[in-house]
């Protein structure tokens, strides 16, 4: 008999929702039975909608995995999946029968996250028992330009954002003399409501570390940098341990596996810069000093960390590679579409059922993406917007549902692929308080050193203000439009250009809602509260004066059994008698 | 031991810090990580100290505090607590959180409070998305926490 196995996983979302606890409560729940059980952890499998999530392998009923698993039922679940009769409570996917999102996961399909959720990620051995580093032995027995032109063949696009190809970008860095050349892996994901690169990094480390490799061997470089947020603690202790196993077997260091390619790979720490994730910023934190970007060209190809010729490439492009190597390019191209082959990983959230991680091929419409892959819209509310490619992104409306997605189509929407964060929006989202938002992240991410991304940015934000707190004017939408046209002319780096889209694409689909703000002074979702008016119907207010006592400002009055009034000028819009009323009384407009 | 000496070994200790990462080629950054561990935060003392050390000018010591989040140049509380300004977490009410927590602390975002044991900050996505909205203590992730009653029962555990 096959032996049973019970990984739990213990990635960043898991462990915030208790996975750790299940993993305890499993450890010595097994010290003291004399079962023969073998635990396991392992990283994201990407319903962290369910989690903490525990996956049973090995016995009669075949793989099956379970959610939202509380550490007080985790042993009597264990004990039911042994005697073969597992309640259907907690069960998600199981691979022999109906489980309730074998759907969900039947439209994606794993290249980058094939190891994700499956292997445990501080395991060297369970990465090469997968397949792990087959890829780099390959290489070394190839010559380099033909690893180059594999990568080129493939047509993979850089998956950080812009989608320039990675093949194109690794020739520039081959083409320059050496000895010395570097690359970089940029792991700062900064997008707000993103978070596909932390998975992969605390669940498959091994996977960028040869995705690395392969590319430094088939450049010339002989030193690596991984460029990761501070903010990511457990992706940073995987790297470390991932790097040291690695080294410890010789696929790091000197002489690899016998041949004449060294490597040296360092973590770097990032200290909190948005602006570190553009190539050229993140190149100077690297050196110690401010990340401030520097105009292009030079590229960071022929000059780049320290003025050595320098390839960066995302994570989600590195962790492509290995499997590149393997399945060969034309493998990959059957995949996606003909101008964005292969496959790419979303971080949906919002309000959407099912928020995870998810990897789709491209070509896949977001209609699909939210209603196949992610189960639809939370409590049952309709779709309003999908914000792609965050503050340097936009919101794509539900009448462009039916966009494919690729680097193109979704570009012609005037929103951009990005790395991946995909926030769903619902009816009750304001598109005026969202782009507010972003511009406030950007303006105060700015790094200052173009006047117009400072400055510009920072009067958006100020008409965008004054829209949501009732004292727009209509010439604010037209002064919104010159000062996005002017950022984007103005600035240096992408996070200056693009900084503007959030609010071009808003007003591009939802002008009437601005409108309604500045013309009628109303927030069509009752978002922006400076717009909300509190009055009290008459004749449902029963005189109870609850609301009145709750009042922090006291300015309901009334006497009792008698209806009741709220002076708006003194009103401060907190809500407190909204939410206490218990006959509806209570009119929010 | 003297105050004078008590004074003393937190910079003796960033000396030897210093000493050891001179001549690495990219030491700033982290010897300003490690000087915020040694002090809780940097102020323009520690900065000019560095300085001198590292025979560079303060001015660029303190165009990097200044640059990055992650530098403080104000006393930190004991513990950080970092509410996530992410997308999802915004969509999903974390200004209410952040209004709930600064409430149950009495204690203004950006600010420490008054026995020392809290910073509040705001912090950019931390990337648990699906937990929204999420706050974080110290490597300690808390979502899906919705009422002042979980907010406290959460705060109670640091002590």
């Amino acid at each position: 008999m096959q032996a049973i196995t019970v990984k739990v996983g213990l990635a960043s979302c898991g462990i915030a929702a208790g996975a750790d606890n299940v993993y305890r409560r499993l450890e010595s729940y097994l010290l003291e039975s004399s079962k023969m059980v073998q635990l396991k952890r392992t990283g994201c499998i990407g319903m962290c909608f369910e989690e903490p999530i525990v996956e049973f392998d090995g016995g009669d009923l075949g793989r099956v995995t379970l959610g939202k698993v509380d550490p007080k039922d985790i042993t009597r679940l264990l004990d039911e999946y042994l005697s073969g009769h597992l309640s259907e409570t907690h069960l998600i996917l199981a691979d022999k029968h109906e489980a309730k999102h074998n759907d969900l996961m039947g439209a994606q399909t794993r290249i980058v996250l094939k190891n994700c959720g499956v292997i445990d990620p501080q395991s060297i051995d369970e990465y090469e028992q997968s397949g792990g580093y087959q890829a780099l032995k390959q290489v070394l027995e190839m010559r380099p330009y033909t690893v180059i032109d594999i990568v080129r063949g493939s047509g993979l696009r850089g998956r950080g954002g812009a989608g320039f190809p990675t093949g194109l970008k690794w020739g520039f860095v081959f083409d320059q003399p050496g000895p010395k050349k570097y690359v970089i892996c940029n792991a700062d994901e900064g997008d707000p409501g993103a978070f596909m690169d932390r998975s992969v990094l605390e669940g498959d480390p091994h996977r960028i570390i040869e995705g690395m490799l392969i590319g430094a061997y088939a450049m010339g470089a002989d030193e690596g940098y991984i460029y990761c947020r501070a903010e990511y603690p457990l992706a940073i202790k995987h790297l470390r341990i991932a790097i040291q196993a690695a080294t410890e077997r010789n696929y790091l260091g000197s002489n690899i596996l016998g041949t004449d390619f060294s490597f040296t790979l360092h973590i770097k720490e990032g200290a909190g810069a948005f602006v570190c994730g553009e190539e050229t910023a993140l190149m100077h934190s690297i050196e110690g000093m401010r990340g401030m970007p520097t105009l292009r060209p030079p590229y960071p190809a022929e000059s780049g960390l320290w003025g050595k010729p320098t390839n960066i490439n995302n994570v989600e492009t590195w962790a492509n590679i290995p499997w590149i190597i393997l399945n060969g390019p034309q493998a990959f191209r059957a995949i996606g579409t003909q101008q964005s082959p292969g496959t790419k990983v979303f971080a949906l959230a919002g309000k959407v059922a099912g928020s995870g991680l998810i990897e789709v091929p491209m070509g896949i419409t977001i209609r699909d993406i939210i209603y196949k892959v992610g189960g639809g819209i939370k409590d049952g509310k309709n779709f309003k917007a999908i914000q792609l490619g965050g503050p340097s992104g936009g919101c794509i409306p539900a009448e462009l549902l039916d966009t494919t997605v690729d680097y193109d189509s979704i570009n012609a929407t005037g929103a951009i692929m990005g790395s991946g964060g995909m926030v769903v929006m619902d009816e009750d989202t304001c598109m005026v308080d969202v782009a507010k938002y972003f511009l406030h992240f950007t303006q105060s991410e700015s790094c200052g050193k173009c006047t117009y991304c400072r400055i510009g940015t920072r009067r958006m934000l100020e008409i965008l203000e004054r829209i949501s707190s009732g004292k727009g004017e209509i010439e604010d939408i037209d002064r919104l439009q010159k000062l996005a046209e002017n950022i984007n002319h103005g600035s240096l780096c992408g996070l200056g250009q693009s900084a503007p889209n959030p609010v071009l694409t808003t007003l591009r689909y939802f002008r009437h809602e601005y409108e309604a703000h500045i013309v009628d002074k109303k927030c069509p979702t009752q978002v922006c509260v400076d717009l909300l008016t509190f009055s009290i119907d008459e004749t449902k207010c029963k005189g109870c004066h609850v609301c009145a006592l709750r009042c922090p400002v006291k300015c309901i009055t009334g006497k009792r059994k008698q209806p009741h009034v709220i002076d708006p000028a003194v009103c401060i819009k907190c809500g407190s008698c909204f939410n206490s009323c218990r006959f509806d009384a209570v009119v929010k407009a | 031991m003297s105050p004078d000496t008590q004074l003393k070994q937190p910079y003796q200790r960033l000396r030897e810090v210093i000493e050891e990462r001179k001549n690495l080629r990219n030491p700033l950054i982290e010897i300003l990580r490690i000087a915020q561990e040694i002090f809780g935060y940097l102020p323009i003392e520690v900065q000019e100290f560095i300085a001198a050390e590292m025979n560079i000018p303060v001015s660029k010591i303190y165009g990097v505090v200044t640059f990055y989040n992650f530098f403080s140049m104000k006393p930190r509380g004991k513990y950080t607590l970092n509410i996530c300004m992410g997308t999802a977490c915004y969509v999903k009410g974390a200004p209410k959180l952040a209004q709930m927590i600064s409430d149950v602390l009495d204690t203004p975002m950006g600010e420490t409070t008054e026995d020392g044991r809290f910073t509040l900050s705001a912090v950019r996505c931390v990337g648990a998305c699906s937990l929204a909205p999420v706050f974080v203590i110290g490597e300690d992730t808390f979502g899906r926490v919705e009422t002042k009653d979980q907010v406290e029962k959460v705060l109670a555990q640091y002590k």
